[in-house]
């Protein structure tokens, strides 16, 4: 089944007249996903790749029947997108954008709360590289073809180190479910901990990795769900251990500022917590494979 | 993004948080006429400098005349100033000379954003002129803690808490409600990430001043506070790191000799773990960012080789909107371009990958490459090692 997105996604392109839009909407036609039209608005009612063009979500979704919104709208307007999205009905939301200022996202994630929690919209991102669901759809800008599909799931804070795991278990063999990117923001739309909880659940994922990096309490808060909640095994690598405290390494949310937030304390944290943890990043795929083993899980062929 | 002292000062002063009187100089003469602008009879002469803990580096000092005062910032001009924050030193060429205030107590206010809740804190304490991380390890429960609803801001009920909390007198409450409404108001309005008045001081006439003040700002919003962006000081940031920025790089220097060049953070930071794990030691982070064409490789390059401690390079790309051959165009225009002595290790994957393998390989240019994350850091590692010793 694969979680958030499936071959049945019907997916919006929030920003889709921009350059960046364009040229990742075409991506994502490529790869076989069903992009059913675009928002830009004053560009209502033009067409772009073969698709339609909306003022607004509300109008997008009714006439489109869009379930999934992909978000490329510049940081200054990225915030107000998103929560058009939530107020049109969207139920999973993925933004790509980097650069939104921290206090709107805490705007938005304050706004979200209006929403009964069960109709929600599920927000990833932003600055982000999407969700994929191998052989199925994608909403991201990921390169889809380092995807095989499989059984095991990622979650992870970095776009690229997410396609360095997927590369790493494609060559043992062993693919993917679905592949979600969180973000590398201080505030983000959901945590590992959200993700987690989604793979536990589905029936068609054996195991877990979270990439997660130095910086905030969410591996922390990850640490602490898996060992009271989660039967299935999950294994963590955390970047940074050689970032120097209180530096910020390229993402906004990627500095140690306090207690808790080394790469060295989260290992630790992950390893109380009974997570098998990566010993060094280019070990992400063995260690994937030894735990399916250790399982009896069939997901690395003979 | 940091500011100075007076910088942050005047801010907290148009929002009506009452500072010290005070004025800026750029020599010592200006300092001591400063001074004598002021009034009183004692005055402090405070380094300006982006760094905590300057009183016990020297940066500060309590003057009784206009001499005093002209000799205190005769020894700090021009000198760089270290701190435990800041090992390295900091250059001053700002000194800030203000009114010294008659304190009875020092107090200490902070809003910063709260990951955890994902909301605005604010942090008080009774115990004035410490360090807040040092307090926060040593006795947590004397730290006054409130969260802040965004949609509503600080409610008169928490400003009441917090003054309550830290042992003020009933006849200052109100004073320290509109203080700590203010600065919260200055924060947001400004898309600050951390606001610290330190020490908030009660004065002799039982009067609240700011007496010293750190902001700090959310980088990515600078776009809507020009007026901010403006109070940058490069002086007082890593001379690397602003210089690969202004070519719109994410850099940050480190102390070791392989030099780094990445796309993407997360990656980057792994790459910088791997180096280390193999025996090496990391010279920066470096993040190419998406999308990058063979002139912003070429400009990442140079950004690299500026730093002397590079003794070999690692350049390791996974590209989902990059292109390795674009990539692999700019790696041979540095070789054409710069003077690059050093070995140079590249790993290229991801898309274009094959072209850009080609072209490096067509170049004939003496590029070690390697097929993955280990092996192209066990090859930077060796490089480094054997670099310099003549074959």
């Amino acid at each position: 089944m694969a979680i958030l997105i499936t071959e049945n996604s019907r997916v919006l392109v929030q920003g889709l007249t921009g350059r960046i839009g364009r040229f990742h909407a075409q991506e994502m036609i490529d790869y076989g996903t069903t992009v059913v039209g675009g928002v830009t608005p004053g560009r209502g009612g033009t067409r772009l790749l073969g698709l339609p063009v909306f003022d607004t979500v509300k109008e997008a979704v009714a006439r489109t029947a869009a379930d999934v919104s992909i978000v490329f709208v510049p940081p200054p307007f990225a915030a107000d997108a998103i929560m058009e999205a939530a107020d049109a009905g969207i139920g999973y939301c993925v933004c790509i954008t980097d650069g939104i200022p921290t206090l709107d996202m805490m705007r938005v994630k304050r706004y979200m709360r209006r929403y009964r929690a069960e109709s929600r919209m599920v927000l990833t991102g932003p600055n982000c590289a999407g969700t994929i669901s191998p052989g199925m759809a994608m909403a991201g800008i990921m390169p889809g073809h380092i995807y095989t599909p499989g059984r095991v799931g990622i979650i992870g804070r970095s776009g690229t180190l997410g396609y360095e795991a997927a590369a790493q278990l494609g060559a043992l063999g062993i693919g993917v479910s679905t592949s979600v990117g969180i973000g590398g923001d201080p505030i983000n739309g959901s945590s590992f901990r959200d993700h987690l909880m989604r793979f536990e659940e589905d029936p068609d994922t054996d195991a877990v990795i979270m990439i997660g990096e130095i910086g905030g309490p969410q591996e922390a808060d990850a640490a602490t769900y898996v060992r009271q909640r989660m039967t299935k095994p999950v294994v963590a690598y955390v970047a940074g251990l050689s970032a120097p405290p209180g530096r910020r390494m390229g993402h906004a949310g990627a500095i140690v500022s306090a207690v808790g937030e080394s790469a060295q304390e989260k290992v630790e944290l992950l390893q109380r917590a009974g997570i098998t943890t990566v010993p060094d990043p280019a070990s992400m795929g063995e260690t994937v494979a030894a735990v399916l083993r250790k399982r009896g899980a069939p997901a690395v062929p003979a | 993004m940091d500011i100075h002292e007076y910088q942050a000062k005047e801010i907290l002063a148009r929002y009506g948080v009452p500072v010290p009187r005070g004025g800026l100089a750029y020599s010592p003469e200006q300092a001591s006429y400063r001074s004598t602008e002021i009034g009183g009879s004692a005055w402090v002469v405070k380094a300006q400098v982006h760094s905590g803990g300057r009183g016990e580096a020297g940066g500060v000092s309590l003057c009784r005349s206009d001499t005093e005062v002209l000799r205190a910032a005769d020894g700090l001009f021009g000198k760089r100033l270290v701190t435990r924050q800041a090992p390295g030193g900091k250059l001053v060429y700002r000194v800030y000379v203000e009114e010294a205030s008659d304190i009875t107590r020092e107090l200490y206010l902070g809003i910063v954003l709260d990951r955890a809740s994902e909301t605005i804190l604010l942090i008080a304490t009774s115990d004035g002129g410490v360090e807040i991380e040092e307090l926060a390890a040593r006795a947590p429960e004397a730290i006054v803690r409130s969260v802040v609803e965004p949609a509503v801001g600080v409610t008169d009920f928490q400003a009441r808490e917090i003054a309550f909390g830290i042992g003020l007198e009933p006849s200052q409450i109100s004073e320290a409600c509109r203080v700590i409404r203010r600065a919260y108001q200055a924060f947001v309005d400004l898309d600050a990430t951390m606001l610290e008045i330190n020490p908030l001081v009660v004065t002799g006439e039982g009067g609240l001043v700011a007496v010293d003040a750190k902001v700090s700002f959310d980088d990515n919003a600078l776009f809507r506070h020009p007026e901010v962006a403006e109070l940058r000081d490069r002086s007082q940031e890593d001379a690397r790191e602003a210089h690969a920025e202004d070519r719109g790089l994410a850099y940050v220097g480190l102390d070791g000799d392989i030099g780094c060049m990445i796309n993407g953070a997360g990656l980057a930071m792994a790459t910088m773990d791997m180096i280390k794990l193999a025996g090496g030691e990391p010279a920066n982070f470096l993040d190419i960012g998406g999308g990058a064409s063979p002139e912003r490789v070429l400009k990442a390059f140079r950004a690299v080789l500026h730093d002397e401690n590079v003794r070999a390079m690692l350049v390791n790309i996974f590209a989902g909107i990059n292109r390795c051959d674009w990539v692999a165009e700019g790696i041979v225009a540095a070789y054409r371009n710069l003077s690059v002595s050093i070995p140079v290790v590249v790993r290229l994957a991801g898309t274009h990958v094959d072209e850009g393998r080609r072209i490096l390989a067509d170049s004939g240019l003496p590029i070690r490459s390697a097929d993955s994350l280990a092996e192209a850091a066990h090859l930077a590692v060796d490089a480094a090692r054997g670099a310099g010793v003549p074959t």
